[in-house]
């Protein structure tokens, strides 16, 4: 599996300020990572297909990066892009909970 | 025969010296290495720093690199605060001795959407430990996650989990926790920490503030339940290591001259046992300075080093007092054998000022300590019980050695019965100054109340303070009692 390195999927008609850039912190694939992984693509290819880029951080691999997004706990979502940076953490399974801490609109 | 019993080895327990002026002498040698410490106190009562100096002195002196998680200060402010204390926090880093990162937990950042974990927290620690191989960690204050994180029964799990990684990895932890309402700390973090439990405390009595440091817990460790006295200033952390768990200082036989001869006389004409303690009474005006200052100087000129501590006058006030009873204390200043503290009474409690004297006598050494007069520590105290404070010092002084003078001041028409808070139990001698006024003609008279362990006068002798410095007039029996009194060449004791 293929780890820290970002998945990018992004077209090319989208414009920057409705596009989301996506930093998932986990350490090892332990269940609530994968289910995190999961439950985020998923929610992203609701909300936001072709708007966004997820990148998974695996902290076992680089630790120094915790201290960068002031990481705690794990798993941490960060919306880097667009501003304000916003933070949520846990294993994204209360959908309704994403949605409002990373404040998606929905598809229009 | 006796059955043989299984040998149980009595290991005792490694400790971590926390570098930290008396700290290490109530606990032992420091904290349970290896092991978590929870060190707990209400807002400003000195934990942080406590804390902090724990961690720097590791660094420093005993090799043994360390790592500060920060919940609530930014590396520059913590950096800021330990510049103060003398330390570079900038070149400790930069030489792998310590490391600080600070966590920043807010709550209105964080929505939490399922499951989680500390992991972060671990890897940054677990990051930052591998780094500088750090012996020492410092948790301050880790209570601030619950501030920041809702589902406490995770949190209580992964703290839980924490502690156990912490002394898995053989870390000496110090975890710092706000005091709560009923408990020890707000969130109960007693609940985890089974070694060594520390509880601080800063109270503000009449202006006064008073700082008291309490070892609620200490596995595998005797220590005393008392509260010691610390101290915080320039230095940083110092607490009064004052036990009152024993009794067993050795008694000495020698002696060491009052400074006055007459006075000697009166007892066994040798003076005082060495490392006792002496209370000189007296109202207003009676020379129970002009008695110490005798004494001071008679010690310097024996070649002892003496610390005398003024409540009520500055050094060079009481030099130039002294002069003009044609005693000269400038020559042992001079010389380094007088060594002089003043301070106000009202600069701090009572406790404040114990561990200001304790500080001083463990720099200076002395042979031989003043405390003129002790009637303004007493009144300088709080609620406190004094008399406790106050026997604490005599034992330490008595431990250490040194022969002790106290003046106290009592008022007229009651010459020793205002001696406060019984302080007179405490010592071995005790020397009462009086002004009578027979036929209208004023004079001062000493006695020696009681003076343990020898055979002394008990009759009041006139006390004559001139220029010539201090003599003793005759007996005062019931004969020469408002009559006129004979010089000192006239003074020969009798048994």
């Amino acid at each position: 599996m293929k780890k820290s390195t970002p998945r990018k999927r992004r077209p090319a008609k989208t414009s920057r300020k409705d596009f989301y850039r996506l930093r998932l912190y986990i350490a090892g694939q332990t269940p609530n990572s994968v289910v995190a992984i999961a439950n985020l693509k998923k929610i992203c290819e609701d909300k936001l297909r072709g708007k966004y880029v997820i990148e998974v951080v695996d902290l076992l691999e680089k630790p120094q990066l915790a201290k960068g997004d002031q990481i705690i706990a794990i798993p941490t979502l960060v919306r880097r892009l667009p501003p304000p940076v916003k933070k949520i953490i846990g294993n994204l399974s209360k959908t309704e909970s994403v949605i409002v801490g990373l404040d998606l609109q929905p598809l229009r | 025969m006796t059955p043989a019993r299984p040998k149980v080895a009595r290991r005792s327990l490694a400790k971590s010296p926390t570098g930290i002026q008396g700290l290490d002498e109530v606990t032992g040698g420091g904290l349970p290495k290896g092991r978590v410490t929870l060190l707990c106190g209400s807002a400003g009562c000195g934990k942080s720093l406590l804390a902090m100096e724990f961690l720097v002195h590791g660094a420093v002196r005993y090799g043994e690199p360390g790592v500060c998680m920060d919940f609530e200060e930014t590396e520059e402010k913590l950096r800021d605060n330990v510049a103060s204390l003398g330390f570079d926090l900038r070149d400790l880093a930069k030489r792998k001795k310590l490391l600080v990162d600070y966590v920043a937990v807010e709550r209105h950042e964080i929505a939490e959407t399922g499951e989680y974990n500390l992991e972060g927290l671990f890897i940054r620690l677990g990051h930052a430990v591998k780094a500088i191989k750090a012996k020492r960690v410092v948790l301050d204050s880790i209570e601030a996650l619950f501030s920041g994180l809702t589902d406490s029964t995770t949190l209580r799990a992964e703290l839980r989990r924490l502690f156990q990684w912490l002394e898995e990895h053989k870390l000496t932890a110090v975890v710092t926790g706000e005091a709560g309402e009923h408990t020890l700390t707000r969130h109960g973090l007693e609940e985890y920490i089974a070694d060594c439990v520390i509880s601080l405390d800063h109270r503000v009595t009449e202006e006064i503030s008073t700082r008291r440091l309490r070892i609620v817990k200490y596995r595998g460790t005797s220590h005393g339940t008392d509260e010691y006295p610390f101290l915080i200033d320039r230095e940083g952390i110092s607490v009064v290591p004052l036990s009152s768990l024993a009794l067993d200082h050795k008694a000495l036989t020698d002696r060491v001259s009052t400074g006055i001869p007459t006075l000697d006389e009166m007892m066994e004409g040798k003076g005082f046992f060495r490392g006792s303690s002496v209370l000189v009474s007296g109202t207003a005006g009676t020379g129970k300075s002009s008695l110490a200052a005798n004494f001071a100087s008679a010690a310097c000129a024996r070649g002892e080093e003496c610390l005398y501590f003024a409540f009520e006058e500055s050094p060079s006030q009481i030099l130039r007092n002294m002069r003009s009873v044609g005693l000269d204390l400038e020559r042992w200043v001079r010389k380094r054998l007088l060594h002089f503290h003043a301070m106000r009474p009202t600069s701090s409690g009572l406790e404040g000022h114990l561990a200001t004297i304790h500080k001083m006598i463990a720099k200076v050494r002395p042979r031989v300590v003043v405390i003129d007069p002790i009637t303004n520590l007493i009144s300088a105290s709080g609620t406190y019980d004094v008399k406790s404070m106050l026997m604490r010092l005599v034992d330490f002084l008595k431990v250490e050695q040194i022969t002790s003078m106290f003046t106290n001041l009592t008022f007229a028409g009651d010459p020793h019965e205002g001696t406060a808070a019984g302080v007179s139990s405490l010592m071995d001698a005790w020397i009462v100054l009086r002004d009578s006024k027979p036929n209208g003609r004023p004079r001062r008279e000493l006695y020696v109340l009681k003076s343990r362990g020898m055979a002394h006068s008990r009759e009041p002798r006139e006390l004559i303070v001139s220029e010539r410095g201090i003599e003793l007039g005759v007996v005062l029996t019931d004969h020469t009692l408002g009559t006129t009194v004979a010089g000192p060449s006239a003074v020969k004791f009798v048994k």
